[in-house]
């Protein structure tokens, strides 16, 4: 039992001795993207995430402004959400005589014996005969603008915030924290609906800035306690003693520290800002129509799920997979940014260590 | 400082709100003879001519009138008090969000740690990525699914209530693969619990199926006994673990109590019972169990109270969902429900008879079956951010060195985890509870129109939508309310806890 204790503890030793060394001479933020990097789950989303990003952004074109004056670059896709393909629609005609099938095929040919097809409208038409295409990739578009505005504006807010308050603590605490609260007090949905009921037609981007001036409070308090905590620790007195003025202390001492819970909430912030504005195009205080977001189409075609069940299901896997890469990024972020993140120790480098443990 | 914040807050939304309606807009349109007039009545009625900066302070003056208890909040514009819109509304968005929110907290604590635990197995991997899943999920989505197989589907099952071999072997399966996980251990381990479960569960399942239990459901006092007795084992392992003999001895002897009282509790809950019985119930099994506890030994005497007790109220909830259950063919076959039990839609069923709103068991089931959607899609989509957390916190806590130094102290793992891990754990999770607490009525704007209940979030829909000004404002400032009163409750809590949090130096 004793020598077994031991020399697993020599494994052990060896192992810490191979993490040791595969980082030696590297800086920090290599280190972290080496580790970024082997979260397979992370790297899978970014590649999705991009994926996702490039294809509807460069399928529906860039859209932006009002109604009234837009500003658009079309898109490769072949059909626009304001054009109308009736005879496509009844050409497309489902087993039980519903108008605008889906024409996507993915299945072969010995399967079902018609073959793998994009076809003409490969996720279908609406009941009015609008390709539904163009319709979930233009709602997906406008997702990730609504992610990148409110996950940008929210976190610079927060940090700053969170980190003064809590760094300096006292009055400015006090009241940076009473400020907070107002803020805090006022809940997102209930805000994002008022301001989407004035917003909502203006086009995204307003609807964007305005969501993501009141999205930065619980980051805020987040940071804020997380340098609550930090600022007592030896490493800041170190700093202190060793004469480093505050603004060396907050950037160099406690952010870096603080990094992880900066990153985990504001991923959950972005994903968060996904599912608000499509919960506010789905209650009619987002996004309007004619203009499209994933959240009013869910909404504008969930009764009809039955019969044409494909106007349901697109626009919630758009929403879907955004929000779990987005999720899925921040796990691996937290995990690379985080020093005493241990990485499982794989069954190769198991067997290697006892080698060299057989060496010595 | 509250009333500040609250205050300050409720300035800016009046101002907000104010500024992103008109509501003249529809006199505007209106064709009406007489619009000129309707439009001057709605200006002086509403104190249009005033501008918002300080129309916000004719609100305010009713609000501040609270103080001295002649607290006006304004009529809405269908000339209802607002105060009584909310005082109605309260309760029902209270009793939408309350159940999925204990048992969000329950499972998602529970098997957040349980990953923690058991950290890079497969249980871990799998419940992270449905963790996940489940976080990005709009409840709006996953509603229209469950509208669709949980409700209509399970009531077509109801017809012909034999479970689908398919169906049967998918479940036992899962099953077995989340106990298995749980349990832990070698592959040998893993393989026996996985058989073990998957075999029991679906024997489990096929019975339900042949003796049609789905249509006339029922604990019994067998079932009780095994629940009670499970709990019981399981209260105390968690707790002070199998070897302290005393506090085993209490929570089994309260298990036995729950057990030995199903017969006589039955004559307790007749059909005159109100919602005082069922805490009635509740009190005499925990407060016997709580006197075995005392009695079960002259030390430690608190924690075997407590085991026992917790034991009882565990052991105690299979009792009262029995009761319900024995009245469940009575409500199905009834003409208000005509053998669909799950709605899509409501709040209660208007068409039940008056003598059957007066039962409280038929009323409260009626209130269970309406719940059941809005529940389960309400704790699908919050669990998952609990699972991350308390995972999250857990792991922080465990690498931390007095765990190790726990460990060296010979602490058993029972030991360093609950009482050394969990317990600094949970710190950090005491935020999160509380401003949960708080956001319940940003919540209940979208269930509700989801699921067309009239609380908090239909009242506040209305208002967005008819400009109702007095009605948003209500609405707003019990929400306003809550979030301030949460807040002020972690920063104490926090302090409390905590005491390496100095808020004032």
């Amino acid at each position: 039992m004793a020598t077994k204790d031991n020399s697993e503890k020599s494994v052990e030793k060896n192992e810490n001795e191979i993490a040791l060394r595969e980082t030696e001479g590297m800086s920090q933020g290599q280190i972290i993207l080496r580790r970024f990097v082997r979260h397979k789950a992370a790297m899978t989303s970014v590649i999705a995430l991009l994926f996702i990003v490039l294809f509807s952004y460069s399928a529906s074109g860039i859209h932006l402004g009002s109604t009234e004056n837009k500003i658009s670059v079309p898109g490769w896709w072949p059909y626009t959400i304001d054009q109308i393909d009736t005879e496509g629609a009844i050409q497309s005609i489902c087993s039980n005589g519903i108008p605008g099938c889906p024409t996507l095929d993915v299945l072969p040919e010995f399967i079902d014996g018609t073959g793998m097809q994009i076809g003409a409208h490969p996720l279908g038409m609406d009941n009015l005969g609008t390709d539904y295409f163009a319709l979930v990739v233009r709602g997906a578009e406008q997702s990730i603008m609504v992610m990148l505005i409110v996950g940008g504006l929210g976190v610079a807010i927060g940090t700053a915030i969170g980190a003064i308050a809590g760094f300096y603590g006292g009055i400015v605490d006090a009241v940076l924290m009473r400020l907070t609260d107002m803020f805090l007090v006022m809940p997102t949905l209930v805000i994002g609906a008022v301001i989407g009921f004035r917003f909502g037609n203006l086009g995204i981007v307003p609807l964007a800035v305005m969501l993501g001036l009141f999205a930065w409070m619980g980051l805020a308090r987040f940071v804020r306690t997380e340098f609550l905590t930090l600022r007592e620790r030896e490493f800041v007195d170190a700093a202190r003693v060793a004469g480093a003025s505050d603004r060396r202390i907050i950037f160099k001492h406690i952010l870096p520290n603080a990094i992880g819970v900066i990153i985990v909430a504001g991923t959950l912030l972005m994903s968060g800002a996904i599912l608000t504005e499509s919960a506010l195009s789905y209650l009619g205080f987002g996004v309007r129509s004619p203009d499209v977001s994933l959240g009013l189409l869910i909404s504008k075609y969930q009764d009809v799920f039955s019969v044409s069940p494909w106007l349901f299901w697109w626009p919630g896997l758009f929403i879907i997979s955004i929000a779990l890469c987005v999720n899925f990024i921040g796990d691996g972020l937290r995990d690379a940014f985080d020093p005493r993140q241990k990485r499982r120790i794989s069954l190769k480098e198991r067997l290697q260590a006892r080698e060299m443990k057989a060496k010595a | 400082m509250m009333m500040l914040i609250v205050f300050g807050a409720s300035y800016l939304a009046y101002n907000l709100q104010a500024l992103s309606s008109n509501p003249l807009a529809a006199y505007a349109e209106s064709t009406e003879e007489n619009k000129e007039f309707l439009m001057n009545r709605a200006i002086r009625e509403l104190n249009l001519d005033v501008p918002p900066p300080l129309r916000y302070f004719i609100w305010f003056r009713g609000f501040i009138a609270g103080l001295w208890g002649q607290f006006d909040l304004g009529k809405t514009r269908d000339g209802e008090m607002v105060l009584d819109a909310i005082g109605a509304a309260i309760p029902v968005t209270f009793r939408l969000v309350i159940a999925s929110t204990i048992l969000a907290i329950v499972l998602g604590i529970t098997i957040g740690m349980v990953t923690a635990i058991r950290q890079y197995s497969r249980f871990d991997y799998t419940m992270t990525f449905i963790s996940f899943l489940l976080f990005s999920l709009p409840i709006f989505w996953v509603a229209v699914l469950l509208k669709e197989y949980m409700a209509i589907g399970f009531n077509d099952f109801l017809m012909a209530p034999q479970i689908p071999i398919g169906f049967l072997i998918a479940f036992s399966v899962v099953g077995g693969f989340i106990m298995a996980g749980i349990m832990g251990g070698d592959r040998r381990r893993f393989l026996m619990v996985f058989t073990g479960v998957t075999v029991l569960n679906a024997a489990l399942l096929q019975y339900l199926s042949v003796t049609s239990w789905f249509v006339n459901p029922g604990i019994g006092i067998i079932g009780v006994a095994v629940f009670a007795f499970g709990f019981s084992v399981l209260v105390t392992q968690i707790s002070t673990g199998l070897d302290n003999r005393p506090s085993l001895i209490s929570s089994l002897a309260a298990a036995t109590i729950v057990v030995a009282g199903y017969f006589p509790l039955q004559m307790l809950m007749n059909s005159d019972a109100s919602f005082l019985t069922v805490v009635g119930v509740f009190a005499i099994t925990m407060g016997l169990s709580a006197v075995v506890g005392y009695f079960a030994s002259n030390i430690d005497r608190r924690v075997n109270i407590r085991t026992a007790m917790l034991t009882a109220l565990l052991a105690t909830l299979p009792v009262i969902l029995d009761r319900f259950m024995q009245e469940f063919s009575n409500y199905m076959n009834s003409d208000a429900i005509y053998q669909r039990p799950i709605p899509t839609l409501g709040q209660a069923n208007d068409l039940l008879t008056e003598e059957q709103r007066a039962n409280f068991w038929i009323n409260g089931l009626d209130s269970i079956m309406h719940l059941i959607l809005p529940t389960v899609a309400l704790t699908l989509v919050s669990f998952a951010g609990y699972v991350r957390f308390s995972r999250g916190s857990l792991l922080e806590v465990l690498n931390m060195d007095y765990i190790r130094t726990a460990r060296a102290k010979g602490l058993t793992e029972r030991t360093v985890i609950v009482r050394h891990g969990l317990r600094n754990a949970m710190l950090p999770m005491t935020t999160i509870l509380v401003n949960d607490f708080a956001g319940v009525i940003g919540g209940a704007i979208i269930t509700e129109s989801i699921f067309a209940w009239k609380g908090m979030g239909s009242l506040f829909n209305q208002a967005i939508n008819s400009y109702d000004l007095n009605l948003f404002m209500g609405v707003f400032i019990i929400g306003a309310s809550l979030t301030v009163i949460a807040n002020l409750v972690s920063d104490l809590l926090y302090g409390v806890v905590d005491p390496r949090i100095r808020l004032r130096k």
